[in-house]
């Protein structure tokens, strides 16, 4: 038996403990995701899709299930602070605890624990969990599903505007486990929400966190989900992320990864009705011996559809990076406008990068386009600085933070562009780090 | 002030400057005209330290110091201060955030006090006015989207904060209109003094109406081909640089 398989199965068998918990109308449901994990078990890198990313320091865990630890509100304010919003929702290694969180403000928007629903609450607030993600195609979506215990719920009603966005907090605790984060936020036709997801460790800096997160963008909605990978850590990060986006319908995402041994994000966005815009960002510094894959698909699946995207990877140390953005433009598909840019910062001779744009269009009557690049530091500017008396180091600091502003300075919360300074600094510092 | 003696230089293979001889005390302008090519600003990046210029014979010799021997940034932080022909785009890096850098990393070095966030603006407010920049140029990233007049007063505003002893202006001139062209002369003459010494790089004599030199020297394949006051600069205005291929190069010595 390889090591991909005994350590699917050991993944495998954390699902009975799960079941026995208890939740019966969660059951169902996370039998399915079993059954999906034990079909496709770990992916092994003869997969197209895995090429670049071997999951074989993965494989040698054991992962255990949450223990979960009491966490105080100091400890999370030291960790998640400043919360970047007026609705405070938390969740402790996947479950939420009501004490840490403070919901309301947004009175428009509907945010509930998955846990806490009733069965047939359940068949309504939670209508269509778990069909925007492919758990057939997903194997650690599956596994999410299989393990799933409890979820974030947000709804934004038809026609309500949230001024504020809602700040979700998963925070993990325990070394080694398994961690289930689940969101999934529905915004019905008309209204606005703006999300941020925010990953940050206590205790957990090792182990997976494995989180899913899937938002439907009814007609003339507009969403903005920001993912922060913040647990700086040396643990496995892999999330999946698919939104589906109605007629008029805008979704922006922006996915920041700060850190994490081995990152695997999946991004797949479907524009399934005219008029439909998607922009999609995304930030990733890696040092040290990190690898940090992000995959995404946006799927330009009726015509008259927009979709922006912009990828920046930072590397230094002997990290890797990998990107692969693939565009779909399905028949029928016109005037389909598409951009994609995969820019790359190489701060060290060992860091690498793998980044590969994959158009497939199948209309005649698009604007497509798509540049990736890898550079070091623009010489021009650091001699440009560097004649203003700010030092090497100082000026090539400045020009890294620079390039990564870009993504930063485009977040739809003002709050946050200044509140992840510190984090951003700790990674950059990292990054260069030439080891 | 400044001594620079048989200076040659390459760029790349192509040796660019072949013996440049030039003394500048305090208190002068120097001009330096030339036509395109004949090495003007390489010369003036030799002396602000440009990493891809290199000096292949010959010395520098700035305040007693070997300034060849000093980083870009210890070149800045003694009072050498080139006016970039083209100011780079930074995207990313606000202005404001950059020219505090930039006069805190000198004034550390000079051993005063660094200043705040409050003494900063103070500062780079009036300097601001002076050049007639709107302070929003603050917020924006340094030189991103800037027009060229803009770029330009953005590198007199810097001088203005840092106070250089010595000051090099490349190009300063080139894409300006002459009310832009108005406010960077200006800036030049109002540092102007007694302990301080300027080269003026240009290929126009226009500029030399505003910024009157105390000399002007003519350089011509990597040499200066002839030195002279004032005056010389309108003498090329009407002849042109052609007549100087023609004269032998002894004659032009001088």
């Amino acid at each position: 038996m390889s090591a991909l398989s005994e350590a699917s199965e050991h993944l495998l068998g954390l699902h009975e403990p799960v079941m026995a918990r208890g939740d019966g109308a969660l059951a169902a449901l996370r039998q399915t995701g079993r059954d999906h994990f034990a079909a496709l078990g770990l992916p092994h890198p003869q997969l197209e899709e895995w090429r670049y990313t071997n999951l074989a320091p993965l494989a040698k865990e054991r992962f255990t299930l949450p223990a979960r630890r009491a966490v105080s509100r100091a400890d999370l304010e030291a960790v998640a602070c400043p919360v970047f919003a007026c609705s405070l929702c938390v969740f402790i290694d996947g479950i939420y605890d009501p004490a840490l969180s403070a919901l309301g403000a947004g009175a428009d928007l509907h945010v509930e624990s998955l846990a806490a629903l009733s069965a047939s609450e359940l068949a309504q607030s939670a209508a269509g969990l778990d069909t925007l993600v492919d758990g057939k195609l997903h194997p650690f979506a599956a596994l999410n599903t299989a393990l799933l215990e409890d979820a974030a719920i947000v709804r934004a009603p038809r026609g309500t505007r949230t001024a504020e966005p809602l700040h979700v907090v998963f925070v993990s605790t325990g070394a080694g486990e398994v961690r289930s984060p689940r969101l999934f936020i529905v915004a019905e036709d008309d209204s606005q929400v703006r999300v941020i997801q925010d990953h940050v460790s206590l205790g957990g800096e090792s182990g997976l966190t494995n989180a899913v997160t899937e938002v439907r963008v009814g007609s003339n909605a507009e969403v903005d989900c920001i993912t922060l990978q913040r647990d700086t850590a040396d643990g496995f990060l892999v999330s999946n992320l698919a939104a589906q986006v109605e007629r008029s319908g805008r979704f922006g995402s922006s996915v920041l990864t700060f850190g994490g041994r081995l990152v695997r994000n999946d991004l797949s966005v479907v524009l399934a009705g005219e008029g439909a815009e998607a922009r999609m960002n995304g930030l990733f510094v890696g040092g040290g011996k990190r690898l940090i894959d992000n995959h995404t698909l946006v799927d330009h699946a009726v015509p008259h559809c927009t979709s922006h995207e912009l990828y920046k990877g930072l590397l230094g140390g002997q990290s890797r990076g990998v990107f692969r953005g693939r565009v779909l433009v399905r028949p029928g598909a016109q005037k389909t406008w598409a951009e994609q840019s995969n820019p790359n910062l190489l701060l060290s001779r060992n860091a690498e990068i793998d980044t590969k744009p994959q158009l497939e269009i199948h209309a005649d009557d698009v604007k497509c386009s798509h540049g990736s690049a890898i550079g070091q530091l623009h010489e021009e500017a650091l001699f440009y600085l560097r004649s203003r008396a700010i030092d090497e180091h100082e000026a090539r600091g400045l020009l890294t933070r620079g390039f990564a502003r870009e993504v930063l300075d485009a977040l739809p919360v003002e709050a946050l562009r200044e509140g992840l300074e510190a984090t951003l600094e700790a990674s950059l510092g990292e990054a260069a780090q030439d080891e | 002030m400044l001594e620079i003696k048989n200076l040659h230089a390459r760029a790349g293979e192509n040796e660019i400057l072949k013996g440049i001889d030039l003394t500048i005390a305090g208190g002068e302008v120097h001009a330096i005209m030339g036509p395109n090519g004949s090495g003007k600003s390489t010369l003036s990046n030799v002396l602000a330290g440009r990493p891809t210029v290199e000096v292949t014979a010959g010395s520098v010799t700035y305040d007693g110091k070997n300034l060849l021997e000093l980083e870009p940034e210890e070149r800045a932080r003694e009072g050498v201060f080139l006016a970039f022909q083209y100011p780079v785009e930074i995207p990313g890096v606000t202005n404001s955030y950059f020219l505090k850098a930039s006069v805190n990393a000198v004034r550390r070095h000079r051993g005063e006090e660094e200043l705040d966030a409050m003494d900063f603006l103070q500062l780079v407010r009036e300097k601001m006015k002076a050049v007639e920049m709107d302070e929003k140029f603050l917020h924006r990233a340094i030189n991103e989207g800037f027009s060229g007049g803009e770029k330009k007063r953005n590198e007199i505003l810097q001088m203005a904060l840092l106070e250089p002893r010595f000051a090099i202006l490349d190009e300063a001139d080139s894409g300006l209109d002459i009310d832009a062209l108005r406010i960077v002369a200006d800036g030049v003459n109002r540092l102007r003094g007694p302990d301080r010494g300027m080269l003026v790089i240009t290929h126009y004599q226009r500029l030399l109406e505003y910024i009157v030199p105390d000399f002007v020297h003519v350089l011509a394949e990597g040499r200066i081909a002839t030195s002279g006051g004032k005056e010389l600069a309108l003498e090329l205005e009407e002849r042109g640089y052609g007549w100087l291929e023609t004269e032998p190069k002894g004659a032009a010595a001088g």
